[in-house]
Parts: C-alpha cells; structure tokens; sequence
C-alpha cells in the first residue's frame, strides 16, 4: 500500500472524517494525525463528538465519509489489521463482573485468537504489572472501580497492541485512583512506545509535553504540541487555550448554522 | 457495497486454529454465565414442567388427540405437547440471549466482542453458536424429568433429536439476535414475551395439532403452517421418533439462514440499525 516508504505511517490518521445521527451532525470534517509513541489528548466537552470518533476508531460505526487509518490500516476496508493493533478501553465498563480476573483476560485472549495457555501466561504478565495478581481468582465484581479501570487497561494491552485508546478512562474514578492510571499510561508510551489516544474533559489531565486535539461541537479547533497550541493562542496555559476556543467557538457555529 | 466485498475477500491473517480459540472462548464464556445465574436455569425448567404437569394433565380429557405422524399409537396429550415445550425452552434460551445482547451492548460487552480483529460476521455466528450449546443441557434436563413421567421416546429419538436441537437453537437464537438489533420494543423481557414468545408458540402446533386447528379456524391454519416455529416443533417431534420431516427441515434450514444473514447485516457496521439507532445508551 505504502510501496518503497520507509517512514512509518501515523498512528492514526483521521483524515475530512463528518459524521451524523439523522439529522444532527456529530462530526464535521475532523483531521486529525497522531505520531507513533506519542500520548496524545482528546480534550472536548461532553457531547463534542468523542464517542462518535471512538465508535468510528474502532469501526462500531462505519465511517460515513472520510477515512481513518491505524499504522497505514483502512479502519473501513481493513478491518482486521488495523483492529489488530488497536486496544481499546471504552467509558462504560466492559468487564463480565460475575467472572473472575483471569477469566475476563483469557476470553479476551480468545477473541484475539490467542488460545488458553498463552492467554494465562500472559494474563499473569499484565496483573503483575497492575498489582492485581492475588486477585486473579476474584469476581471482577468485588474489585473496587480503579482496580476494574487497571484491568481493564491490562486487557486492552493483552494482544499487544501498538495503539491504546481510551473514552475517558477516569471518569468516576478518586483523585488517587486517577493519578494512578494516568501515570501507569503514560508510563506505557515512554518504556513500551505505545501511542495512546486519551479522551477526556478534564483539562487537568493534559500535560505539557503531550499533543492535544481540542473537539468541540463535532469540529477540531485546535491540534498540535500542548506548548504549540497555548504558544498560538497566546494563552498562559492550557486551560486559558481551552477557554478562548470553545468560547470563540459557539459564534462561528450560529454563524454557519442555517 | 464495494467495500464490504474488499473486507471479505482480504485475507485476516488468522488461522483455523485461531478462529477455532475464539469460538471455543465465547462458548466458554456463554456458558460460565449460564452457571452463574442458576435462577434463568430453574426458571427454565419450571415453565416446561408447569406446562407438562399442570396444563397438560388438565387438557387431557379435553383435547383427544388421534393418530398422526409420527406417532403410530394413540398418544397422550403431555406426549403430544413435550417437542412444543423443548422449543419452548429453546425460544426463551433464544430471547434471553438475544436481550443478554441488548444488556450487553448497553454494558459494553456486545462492545468488547465487535472490536475483536476477527471478521464480525463470524464473532456473531460463534454468539449464536455459544446461546444454541447452553440450551441443550435445558432440554435434556427436561427430557429427563419428562421420561421419569413416562414419557418416553424411542431410545434413538434422544439421539436423533440432537440435530434438530442444534438447527432449531440456532434459528431462534438468530431470530433473537435480529431482533434484538432491529427493536427497541423488546428491551424489555414483557415486550418480547407479548410480541414474540406469545403469538409464535400459540400459533403453532405446539399445543395442538394443525388439524384441529384448521377445524376451528382455517386462517388461524395457515398463520400456524407459515409460523417457523410449528416447524421447528414438527421437526423435534419427528426426530424424537427417529424420522425426518423434511418439509420441516428444510423451512427450519431455510429460516436459520435467512434469520442469521439479517441479524448479521443488521449488526454491520455500514448497513446496520446499530448506527441508525445512534449512541448505545443513548448518550450524545
């Protein structure tokens, strides 16, 4: 597809994706291009589109128009490939609470593919890593909810995949819990090169070092380097950035709305 | 259309094997439900034997029933009444399955299970595959408490219904799943039971043979001859007695494609209600 190219392809490539529900527009034109090994933050409000650019991300929705692409992979006409590399974790909760630990990582396994013993040995992998392993044989149902984020966080990484992406991974979570899963992601970028696609609303979860794609109302607003973006704006900081786009924003909206 | 056929003809890069794994795990998760919530596996036996115990013993002196194939005796009316209740436990095991999804979906579960990298096509047939297994422990269950009443098939008839077990679990089990994808009146189990389980399993010949029914009512005949249920009841009652009913069969066949072909576009990404419907959940 790529031929003689040695440059790796983005992460993911989302290039004049729009969306709609009937008659409402979920997205509008949205670009969006995030570099290999980057943690890169979806910042939006709730009802900017997020969901909607998650569900296409992960081809619950067929894209409408537009395309999407996972390291160079079709998300609409190659399907598996680019499936293959991406490990979601999704805002509701996605875990079978009445089984246990282990038992949700090796049914995972399984819809990848991977048989039972490997499953096991790698579900042992990731719960030494998230500090779950003595509860390996509980009900999911007994873990309290950062500790069901963590794994749901290992399950995503279980196939290996070079892309996670995560619908506001921390919403009802404490402030500790947060700060945990928020360090333990961003830990996964710098030591295992993964990319990551964080979405959230909450402005104190970007960092400076991070790229930022501001979503509000369907559009992007702003898309780059956290200091580039704060830097163009002329704002002191993110939040300030945040503030003058989505302000700025509603006025640009009516003006087109017809 | 175009890139739909692209989707299919690319290689996955999965192995036999590998879809075999898959199927074995969301058979084995199905299942490992199934064991955790003992009261839908009660609650699946006392119906049919409500039925069995209770209904029937009461019809008995009402309703004669003369012979007709495949039975070569007279028979009793609970004798007559056992393949409709197996289907019955298959329609409920079917709708369950089916509401499960829309629970699952809502969950995220259904979630989980669409984004695996394997084609979906084949992720919802291994569901249906995995709802149809976990019905056939209910109904040998209930073949077994149905023999200690006396009422006994041929030996080879617990063989030979295994097959028609399998193709009519699947077609309502695709029933459902289309359902489930197509409806928001049956997120609620009484919509399913009011719209569906009802009017399938009255209007069949479940409860009473066709030709008595034809007696009363000869339209009420011709909406229980073109209910795919009363086939799938003919086609269990005949191979509990070792035989075939082809016409049976071949509705049942017919039915089972055609319902699986409409859950699975129903559930594709491009075609299906499932983006129609908007947000699982309903959020924005």
């Amino acid at each position: 597809m790529h031929g003689m190219n040695t440059i790796e392809p983005p992460a993911v490539a989302i290039e004049g994706v729009s969306h709609s529900y009937g008659a409402r527009r979920a997205l509008d034109n949205v670009n969006v291009s995030i570099a290999p090994s980057t943690f890169a933050v979806l910042l939006g409000l709730n009802g900017a589109g997020k969901s909607t650019l998650f569900s296409l991300l992960t081809r619950l929705y067929a894209v409408q128009h537009g395309q999407i692409r996972i390291f160079g992979h079709d998300v609409g006409t190659a399907a598996s490939e680019a499936l293959r590399m991406v490990g979601v974790v999704f805002q509701p909760r996605t875990l079978d609470l009445d089984l246990s630990v282990v038992q949700n990582l090796t049914y995972h396994a399984a819809l990848h593919g991977i048989g039972n013993r490997e499953g096991r040995k790698r579900a042992d992998d990731v719960l030494e890593r998230i500090a779950l392993s003595e509860r390996a044989k509980d009900k999911v149902r007994n873990l309290s909810g950062g500790q069901m984020r963590r794994l749901e966080i290992a399950r995503a990484l279980l196939h290996r995949p070079r892309l996670l992406v995560l619908d506001e991974p921390t919403v009802g979570l404490d402030i500790k819990s947060r700060a945990d899963i928020i360090g333990h992601v961003r830990h996964l970028v710098t030591a295992e090169g993964v990319s990551v696609l964080w979405a959230t609303h909450l402005i104190d979860e970007v960092a400076d070092e991070d790229d930022v794609i501001v979503l509000h109302q369907g559009r992007v607003l702003a898309h780059g380097p956290v200091t580039t973006v704060v830097r163009t704006l002329g704002a002191q900081d993110m939040r300030a950035a945040f503030t003058r786009l989505t302000q700025e924003a509603p006025l640009q909206a009516e003006s087109d709305a017809s | 259309m175009t890139v739909e056929t692209a989707t299919r003809a690319r290689p996955t890069g999965f192995s036999p094997l590998q879809y075999a794994i898959c199927l074995k795990g969301i058979v084995w998760r199905e299942g490992l439900r199934f064991l955790h919530q003992r009261e839908r596996f009660v609650a699946a036996l006392v119906r049919p034997l409500v039925w069995l115990f209770i209904f029937a013993t009461g019809f008995r002196q009402v309703l004669g029933v003369s012979i007709i194939p495949p039975y070569e005796t007279y028979v009793l009316y609970e004798v007559y009444i056992t393949p409709g209740l197996i289907l019955l436990i298959q329609l409920f095991n079917g709708m369950q399955s089916s509401l499960s999804m829309v629970y699952d979906r809502e969950m995220g579960n259904m979630r989980t299970l669409l984004v695996s990298p394997l084609p979906r096509w084949y992720l919802l047939s291994s569901k249906l595959v995995a709802g149809m297994i976990v019905s056939l422990p209910q109904v040998y269950t209930f073949l077994a408490i149905a023999w200690f009443w006396e009422i006994e098939a041929p030996a080879i008839g617990y063989i030979a219904v295994l097959p028609a077990l399998v193709l009519s679990g699947l077609m309502l089990g695709a029933l459902g799943m289309l359902m489930s994808s197509v409806s928001k009146q049956l997120e609620n189990f009484a919509g399913a039971m009011n719209f569906v389980i009802f009017p399938m399993f009255f209007a069949s010949s479940a409860l009473y043979p066709l030709w008595r029914v034809r007696e009363g009512s000869p339209l009420l005949y011709y909406i229980c001859q073109l209910n795919p249920f009363t086939h799938a009841v003919e086609l269990v009652r005949f191979a509990l007695y070792g035989e075939v009913n082809w016409t049976s069969l071949a509705v049942v066949g017919g039915c089972t494609v055609v319902f699986m072909v409409g859950a699975i576009l129903a559930y594709d990404p491009s075609r299906g209600l499932l983006a129609r419907r908007g947000e699982p959940g309903g959020a924005s």
